[in-house]
């Protein structure tokens, strides 16, 4: 049986490159697998353009774009990490020149968005703006879903959000497309996957036993839940304490740290300050 | 003949950046670094909670973040008064956790970032998309040398994993890591966690002495006539770093080519903006009183990078400049690698002023932080405190500096009414990839790649060579684009 592959571009945007570094510590499948191997049987992904680990440069791969968005229509996963600078029509952030002329991320992801099979955005800036869009959003930046509508595009979105995304959530959601499709996956309402997404940190918390019990950590380094340190666990949908972090071996709050919210659309604004208490009725985005 | 070469996008580096070279009669006259991205993380951080810039400042980069929540709580100890009383444990776990990035970030940046310019992966493992297209014409090894090096390629890919998976038992996830905060760290240095943390180390030791430094001798001989690519301005600078209970494993120091050690003085670095699309009246200020002013329609500008120069000079930094700065300062075990080194691939002291010299030292530098972190593990006291409990003052200032994976890093934070009232950051790319300054000097990666001969401009290795040697990290240096999107105007092309 002939192996059945998906090409893949990867854009960066208004990001940190963390979402990728993210991906690269994949543990099984390993980032070796992803790129490499099928995935799962008779399935395998074709990575045809990712800025910080493929080997050509200039103008020839922006022509692999180009040829992309040309021959590939309908047939291609469009991830984008980063997010979308729309002020000064976009130049504030581009992803190269052609013919002498910058091409702005705003204007890629329009391009390729339009006609992929599907758009993942991968960590919070992607899906909704994150840091570079927090307050006073100097470079105008939005998510992708959000400039997919202002543009009439139509493509499908799954919104991986996170600062980073876990690697796991990027896999396992590849791994639903390919066995079962993207028709598959079961999304929220801002597009992410209930399998990832579904619970609240706060709901798994190996410290919530404290909170129950009503042990507070008064000061970073103390036992006890971190409530009053400001920690965001209570409104944040992910499963980071029973998946954790790094292969296993920690995640935030097993290190002493206060959630911070970081997949939420409202971060960073919205959970900020991130060391102070934030009390749940005073929170206003929509899956509240 | 004047021809111009112009590689956007620049790959395999961190962020969005641009190569231009003029090049007359083969050689190149002119060069311009340009990044492609701003996102305005200073502006965006004034008016926050001062605490949540060691969050956020971590966000500037995802493949060096730890150097900014380094720099970041070093610079909020010291605007809240707790420069003198972070405990050992507390500097000890800062250092390991600062330390496992050093190593991810030198393992990632020869193998994933700088290999596929000398390393023909196409051959050994296929044409596959990631491979080519590519540039052509100059892979040196041989092919049983060549399938070592590929092999390598993917085997550090478990590796730099693994110092991440390490990191994080003591600094609870990567990238961002959330332990390190101001007054210390929020993990605690448990027997097991020593142990769990020993082992993988030892397992990173193991690839960095016995794979990672003989790769680079082995790149090093096929391709020598790097040692002589790539000289550059030939003035360093260290701002120090690692800070440990018994001092720091960096020293600071400016060194030029007389290799006498200058002391370093904060309050000699200046930022020039006449070619940055920020306000004049901004130029030639200490970052202390700097500011960020965006001013995109600035005639002579081409980059949103500002240009930090020391006494009004030019600087390299980097693994590089850190170990010049401890070589020449007497630190035996610098000197020891370093000469070693030399003698294995047969060239003098002169020769680390180069491409291959910026690599080695980058690989030695991995040896020696990887050593140094086991001494580092074993001086953890398991029942001492990690931290100690601060509050916001009302008002404050302060300094952090500290060394990244590509150089040296500073953060410098005004403090009013409890928020942020102005917050500075110079990365190591801001200095190497500078633009030109207010006297017109070039940036450091400018001057490296000026006056280098390019064989072939349809396939212009030694440019991409010179550029990846500094590992540059754009996301990092934040701040550039030609908003009117008119650089080409700025050559003259025949």
């Amino acid at each position: 049986m002939d192996t059945k592959k998906y090409p893949v571009v990867w854009l960066q945007g208004a990001g940190c490159t963390g979402c990728s570094i993210s991906v690269l510590n994949a543990v099984s499948p390993r980032i070796q697998n992803l790129l490499l191997d099928e995935l799962v049987p008779g399935h395998q992904l074709n990575l045809l353009f990712h800025a910080t680990i493929m080997a050509g440069q200039g103008e020839p791969v922006i022509e692999v774009l180009k040829d992309t968005e040309k021959d590939r229509k309908g047939s291609y996963i469009l991830v984008v990490e980063g997010a979308i600078p729309t002020a000064e029509g976009g130049l504030y952030g581009s992803i190269g020149e052609k013919d002498g002329k910058h091409i702005t991320i705003l204007e890629s992801v329009q391009d390729l968005g339009r006609d992929a099979l599907l758009t993942i955005a991968v960590g919070t800036c992607a899906t909704f703006g994150g840091i570079p869009a927090a307050k006073p959003n100097p470079t105008g930046c939005k998510g992708v879903r959000e400039v997919f509508a202002e543009n009439d595009i139509n493509t499908p979105v799954v919104n991986l959000p996170g600062c980073p995304l876990h690697p796991e959530w990027f896999t396992g959601t590849i791994s639903v497309i390919l066995f079962s499709g993207a028709d598959a996956l079961d999304l929220d309402d801002l597009a992410r996957p209930k399998l990832f997404y579904g619970k609240l940190v706060h709901e798994n918390c190996p410290r919530r036993a404290d909170f129950d019990k009503g042990k507070f950590a008064k000061k970073l380094g103390d036992e006890g839940c971190l409530y009053e340190l400001g920690c965001k666990g209570h409104y944040t949908y992910a499963d980071c304490p029973l998946r954790q972090w790094n292969n296993g071996v920690s995640w935030c709050i097993k290190a002493g740290s206060p959630c911070i919210g970081c997949v939420e659309p409202g971060f960073p604004d919205g959970t900020s300050p991130m060391y102070e208490k934030v009390i749940f009725k005073e929170l206003t985005w929509s899956q509240k | 003949m004047v021809t111009k070469i112009k590689i956007d996008p620049v790959t395999r580096i961190e962020g969005h950046m641009a190569i231009e070279a003029v090049i007359d009669n083969g050689v190149v006259k002119e060069a311009k670094s340009a990044g492609t991205l701003f996102r305005g993380f200073e502006i965006i951080l004034q008016g926050r909670d001062p605490r949540d810039a060691n969050r956020l400042t971590q966000r500037i980069c995802g493949v060096c973040p730890t150097a900014h929540a380094t720099a970041s709580a070093l610079c909020l100890d010291a605007a809240f008064g707790l420069t003198d009383k972070v405990p050992d444990n507390g500097k000890l776990i800062r250092c390991l956790i600062l330390g496992s990035n050093f190593l991810q970030s030198h393992i990632l940046h020869f193998y994933h970032l700088a290999a596929l310019d000398y390393v023909d992966a196409a051959s050994a493992i296929g044409d596959l998309s990631l491979f080519v297209p590519r540039y052509e014409g100059d892979y040196r090894a041989s092919g049983k040398v060549n399938a070592e090096l590929v092999n390598h390629y993917l085997k550090a890919l478990d590796i730099r994993r693994k110092c991440q998976e390490m990191l994080s038992i003591f600094g609870g996830k990567m990238p961002h890591n959330v332990a390190i905060v101001p007054g210390g760290v929020t993990e605690k240095p448990t027997e097991d966690k020593i142990t769990n943390f020993l082992w993988r180390l030892n397992e990173i030791r193991d690839f960095i002495d016995n794979i990672y430094i003989p790769d680079v001798i082995a790149v090093a001989k096929a391709y020598s006539d790097y040692f002589q690519i790539g000289i550059g301005c030939q003035r360093f600078l260290a701002y120090g770093g690692f800070d440990l209970p018994t001092g720091r494993l960096f020293k600071s120091a400016v060194v030029s080519t007389n290799l006498k050690p200058e002391p370093f003085a904060k309050e000699n670095i200046t930022e020039d903006v006449k070619h940055s699309w920020y306000a004049d009246s901004g130029s030639g200020k200490n970052p202390a009183e700097g500011e960020t002013k965006p001013d995109v329609k600035k005639k002579q500008a081409y980059s949103f990078l500002k240009s930090p120069r020391y006494k009004g000079q030019v600087c390299e930094l980097g693994p590089l400049a850190r170990m010049v700065s401890n070589y020449v300062q007497g630190d035996a075990k610098v000197k020891e690698l370093v000469d070693l080194l030399l003698g294995q691939v047969d060239v003098g002291v002169d020769a680390l002023f180069s491409v291959l010299g910026r690599h080695a030292a980058r690989a030695l530098e991995a040896k020696l932080v990887a050593d140094a972190m086991a001494d580092w593990l074993t001086s953890l006291k398991p029942d001492e405190p990690t931290i100690v409990d601060s509050n916001v003052p009302e008002r404050g200032e302060g300094a952090g500096l500290a060394e990244a994976p590509r150089g040296a890093v500073g953060h410098w934070i005004t403090i009013k009414n409890k928020k942020i009232e102005r917050y500075q950051v110079i990365t190591p790319t801001a200095w190497n990839a500078s633009p030109k300054d207010d006297k017109d000097q070039p940036g450091a990666v400018e001057q490296a790649i000026i006056g280098t001969k390019v064989k072939d401009k349809e396939n212009p290795f030694e440019l991409v060579r010179i550029v990846r040697a500094f590992d540059p990290c754009l996301a990092c240096s934040v701040h550039l684009i030609d908003v009117r999107g008119n650089r080409l105007g700025v050559f003259k092309v025949v």
